[in-house]
This record gives C-alpha cells, structure tokens and sequence, in this order.
C-alpha cells in the first residue's frame, strides 16, 4: 500500500512540476513578446507610460536576470504563495482574489460532483435492469452528455430564469444584500445558487447514469454473477454484488472527469455571472491580466491532483486488492 | 429519417469496413460488418445525423455571405429573409451558423487525428516493449491524464496573439490523447501473449509490422470507436474555449456565437434564435456520434447483437 501511494504521490508531484513548468514556459517562449502585446493592450498614449510600463512588466516577469535564475525565482514565488499582482484590480494580490471567489466555486462544485455521481449510479444501476425504462430513457442521458455545459446553462437562465422567472439569474445574491446569516440572505444565496447547480447536476448525471448502466449489464453478464444465480442467490443479491464491482470503474472514472467537470463549472459560472473562478478566469482574459489567469491554472491544478488523491484514498477503502499489493497502478 | 437512408447506407458499409482493411481474411468479416452495419437503426440513424450537418458545413458556406457582415436589420427575429433571424449588429445568424459547422468538424477531426496518432503510438510502444519504455511512457501518460486539459488549453490559448481553428485544433489534440493511450496499452499488453504474435516474432517479422499487421487489426473496431469519441470530446472543448473567449480571433465558430450571444445579452432580451442554434447543433452532432457508437459497438460485438 505505501507502494501505491507512493507511486501516486510521485505522480502528482510531477504533474504540479510540469504544471508549473508549462506556466513559466508558455509567457517566454510563445511567439511574440508578451511583454509589449500587454504594453500595446493598455492603449497608452504618451511614450512615457509605454517605457515605464515595460520596464514594471520586465520586472515583473524578471526577465533582466539569466534563464535558470527566472525558473528557480518563479518556483520561490509560488512556494510563498506569491502569485504577483493582479492588474484587474490593482494593488490587490492574485492570491486573494483566487481564494475570496474559491468558496462560491466549491459550493456549487463539491455538491453537483457527488450528488450527480450519486445519483447518476444509482439511476444507471436501476435503468440496467428495467428494459422498458432503459429504452425510454437512454436517449435522453446521451443528448444531456454531449450538451456542452454553457448552452445547457444558457437555456436553463432563459426558460427557467428569464421566461418562466422561477429563479434569478446573475450573481451569487442580489446586489442589494450584504452577506451575513440571515434567513433572507440564506434564502437569497440559495436560489441563486439553485440553477448553475441543476445545471452542472444534469450534464454530468447523464455521463454517469450510462456508465453505470453499462457497467452493470456487463457484471450481471459476469460467471460470478451466472455461478450465485445458479446456486440460488436471490436477484437483489446478485445485483447487489455486481453494483458493487461496477462502482469500481465509476470511482477511477471520476478522478478521470474531474478536469472537465472544473472546465464544466468555469462556463456555467459565467453564464449566470456567478462570482467564483470561473467569471475570475472571463474577467482575467477580457482584461488580459495574464497574472490572475495564471494563478488560476495553477489553483485548478492543485484542486484536482487533491481531489485525484483523495479519491486513490477513497479506492483504497472500498477495494480490498489495492490494500493487498495487487492493483499495481489503477 | 427516410430520405438520408440510400446515403448512409452507402457509406455505412464504408465506415464499418475502414477498420477491417488490414485484416488478412478480411472479406468475410468486412461482409459481416457490413450487413449488421446497414441494418442497425442507431447506426444510420447516427450516421444520418452527422452526415446532415457535415454536408451543411461544407456546402452552406458557398450559398450563405459573410457572417461577420452587417447585413440585415439589427435583432431582427427569423423571418423568410433571415430563417434564424439576426444578431444585435444585423449579422444573419443562419450565415454564422453555416460557417461554424465547418469549424466545428475541423477541429473534431484535427484534433481527434491527432490525439488518436500519439494515443496508439505511446500506447502500442508502451504496451509492446514493456519495460522501461513502458514505465516512462505510462508516466508521461498518467501526468497528462491527471493535469486539467481545460486549464492548460486556457493558459495556452490567452498568449496565443492570432488563434485560428486549426491552432486550436492541435493544441485539444496535444493534450486530448492519454486516456487512449493507456487504453491501447492495456489491450496490446493482453495481446502480446497470444499464440499468433509469438508466431509472428518467430517468424522474423520487424516490430513494426507485427503491431501494425497483427496487433492493431484486432482492435480496428475499438480504434474506430476511439477516434468518435475524441470527436466529440473535442468539440465541446473547443466550444467551451470559445466560450470563455478564447475561440478563433478571425472568424466564426458555434462557441464563438455563444460567446457574443452572451456578451450581447441575448438571454435578457429573449433573442433565442441567437443563442438556441449553435448549441443544438453542437449537441446534435455530438449526440449522434454517441449513438453511432453504440450502434457500431453492436455491429462488431455479437453478444450486443440481440436488439
């Protein structure tokens, strides 16, 4: 088992190694010089600002010291959770204003995760084996996993939202409230929040169900499950046993869509104007504060090589062969 | 869905012969796929679908004018001149949803190729030589496979000064390949151990020509498989990326329209032909290549046949 961990361990911290390679390496060696696209972008009039501007950019990226010193220089910034400055809202540092939008984005994450993965297994499990039920219902999980998740959104703000005016749309809570623990402004946050978690909720349901109902049909297929019927093991137990065996894939499958799922939140989340990560990422480009979408990459890729180790833990848990050695590098 | 069935069923049997090629003995299974394939509804059906739209994106282009025109009466809604009506600026939307398609197969396709070449290549050379290779290759794949593919494609695509489809296209594909990978490797593990590959070996055959000759056509079907998918998964990355206003910096594509739909607030002012469009067609097109697989996963499994 310290085997497996390690093993794991070993491969997240080089995927935050090259992670954090690709974001020195892409500003400095992409065509063209970022440093006056920025300058350009400004739209200073007077040659003044322009020189002053870049000389703060350089310095910035620390582009007057040699190559190998930028590297280790950048790698010292981020272990002091320095990520620089944002230009999007000056003096204010990145780090900042990534941790005051993370909360709004985990709130609607973490529940639509695993209450679609929650429900979406059982709901497969359950279309596997009533046919009348997987022949109606199927199609429609196929259209909700190939919606892109910002049109799905978009149609949810408009018929929901706007024509049918069951929920507000745009921001987490009415411009007129302040945040404290009220019963109106609980009440308020929740029907905001209501829609782009429906929405994230029913595309990655679909995924989910259809896996599971595969799943299923192919352990019930199983000798193990062929043998237990045989010796005269009730359905429900066979079922039960090959829920069970199917879940396995689902759990890998998960660490597997986190990715698109975070990618799934950051559109839906400019959709409704919901101030988490993902209107910090549209801000950032339409703004292009290159800093600011930088430390968002890297947040990202922290919050997924977390959640990928905590799910090897959660794998651990619930198969016994990894815990014996056997599952070499699931 | 009677009109497009002489088409498709001629260029089922093609689709489903495309992997069987190399098959030695291939005529007879090539025969089989064949018949099954014209006679599954998912897979015509399917076919169907992509194969409207793909012929949308190729022709329409010639017969629509420029979409980034201002042409028509601003947000005007559809109308016998317009038939999806026009944008806020008076662009006509069917003009943009035409040339979008083409984008939107572009990028599938180039991306996919892509993906699906450096998917086999590391998952056949992974799977074949075992050992180091193995090691160091199942490592690269499991670093790529963990790092959030939309994250990286943003910070790429934002210092990208001039992002065109075909860019865009290569950069998903770059990154769109581990799951194959690790996909082809396991099968080509299991299938290093049968008889015919050590008979192979024994004869002398070069490496290359034993993956390529009596590997590879054992899972022609599921790389055929394999290549719709990443399609699809394509797609919707580069709508997403052309969402968060990354897309194309010339021309339009259905991301991009979703993009100005929302920049322009549609939604608010209930422009739904501006905004209900583009997503159909993503999802139609997406969808149907779903079904086709299931369709075709029925037409090379015997045990899926029954339905």
């Amino acid at each position: 088992m310290a085997r497996y961990f390690g093993r794991k361990l070993l491969i997240y911290a080089l995927t935050f190694f090259v992670a954090v390679t690709i974001n020195w390496l892409i500003p400095r060696f992409m065509p063209g010089d970022p440093v006056r696209a920025m300058v350009a972008r400004a739209g200073l009039q007077t040659p003044e600002g322009v020189a002053a501007m870049r000389e703060y950019y350089s310095s910035l990226f620390g582009f007057d010291v040699p190559v190998w010193q930028q590297y280790l220089n950048f790698w010292g910034g981020i272990l002091r959770g320095d990520l620089g400055v944002s230009l999007l809202a000056f003096p204010e540092p990145v780090t900042s204003l990534i941790l005051g939008a993370v909360p709004l984005t985990l709130g609607l994450l973490i529940p639509a995760i695993l209450l679609s993965w929650w429900a979406g297994n059982k709901f497969g499990a359950y279309a596997a084996r009533k046919k009348v039920l997987d022949n109606a219902v199927l199609p429609v999980w196929y259209v909700l996993t190939a919606t892109p998740y910002m049109w799905l959104a978009i149609l949810m703000a408009w018929a929901l939202g706007k024509v049918a005016g069951l929920f507000p749309v745009g921001r987490p809570y009415s411009a007129s409230l302040v945040p404290e623990w009220s019963w109106l402004f609980i009440t308020d946050l929740v029907s905001h929040w209501f829609l782009p978690f429906l929405s994230l909720f029913l595309v990655a349901f679909g995924g989910w169900a259809i896996g599971m109902r595969n799943m299923v049909i192919y352990e019930l297929e199983a000798d193990y499950a062929h043998y237990l019927s045989s010796l005269g093991a009730p359905p429900k137990l066979v079922r039960r046993y090959a829920f069970r065996n199917a879940l396995l894939p689902q759990i890998t499958g998960l660490a597997l869509q986190l990715g698109v799922i975070v990618g799934g939140a950051v559109v839906t989340e400019i959709v409704f104007d919901y101030r988490g990560l993902g209107y910090l990422v549209l801000e950032a480009i339409k703004a292009t504060d290159f800093f600011l979408l930088q430390g968002i990459f890297l947040f990202i890729v922290i919050g997924v090589l977390l959640a990928n180790f905590v799910i090897d833990i959660v794998y651990v848990l619930v198969d016994p062969r990894t815990r014996a050695g056997m599952g070499g590098d699931r | 869905m009677t009109a497009p069935e002489p088409v498709s069923g001629e260029s089922g049997p093609e689709v489903a012969a495309v992997p069987g090629v190399a098959t030695v003995r291939g005529t007879g299974v090539r025969r089989e796929a064949l018949y099954f394939a014209v006679r599954n509804r998912k897979l015509v059906g399917g076919l169907a679908v992509v194969v409207v739209f793909l012929l949308a994106g190729l022709v329409g282009p010639l017969l629509v004018g420029d979409p980034l025109a201002y042409v028509g009466p601003p947000a005007a809604a559809p109308s016998g001149e317009y038939p999806l009506g026009t944008t806020t600026f008076g662009q006509d939307v069917l003009a943009q949803l035409l040339h979008g398609l083409r984008a939107t197969f572009l990028v599938g396709t180039v991306a996919a190729l892509i993906a699906g070449v450096i998917g086999m290549l590391v998952g056949f050379t992974g799977g074949y030589r075992g050992g180091l290779v193995d090691e160091v290759l199942n490592m690269i794949t499991n670093i790529v496979l963990v790092l959030p593919v939309l994250a990286v494609l943003m910070i790429i695509a934002a210092y990208l000064q001039v992002r065109d489809v075909l860019v865009q296209a290569v950069i998903i594909g770059l990154f769109s390949w581990p799951w194959v990978a690790r996909a082809i490797r396991a099968q080509t593990f299991s299938l290093r151990a049968r008889e015919f590959v050590d008979l192979a070996r024994l004869s002398g055959m070069p490496v290359r020509r034993i993956v390529f000759r009596e590997i590879a056509p054992n899972m022609a079907s599921y790389l055929f498989m394999v290549f719709i998918l990443l399609f699809g998964g394509s797609v919707l990355f580069a709508a997403t990326l052309d969402f968060i206003g990354l897309g194309p910096t010339d021309g339009i594509s259905l991301g991009l329209m979703l993009n100005h739909a929302k920049q322009w607030s549609a939604m608010n002012l209930g422009m739904w032909w501006w905004f209900v469009p583009p997503g159909l067609a993503i999802t139609a097109i997406v969808g149907a290549m779903y079904v086709m697989n299931v369709g075709l996963d029925e037409v090379f499994n015997p045990k899926l046949r029954e339905t």
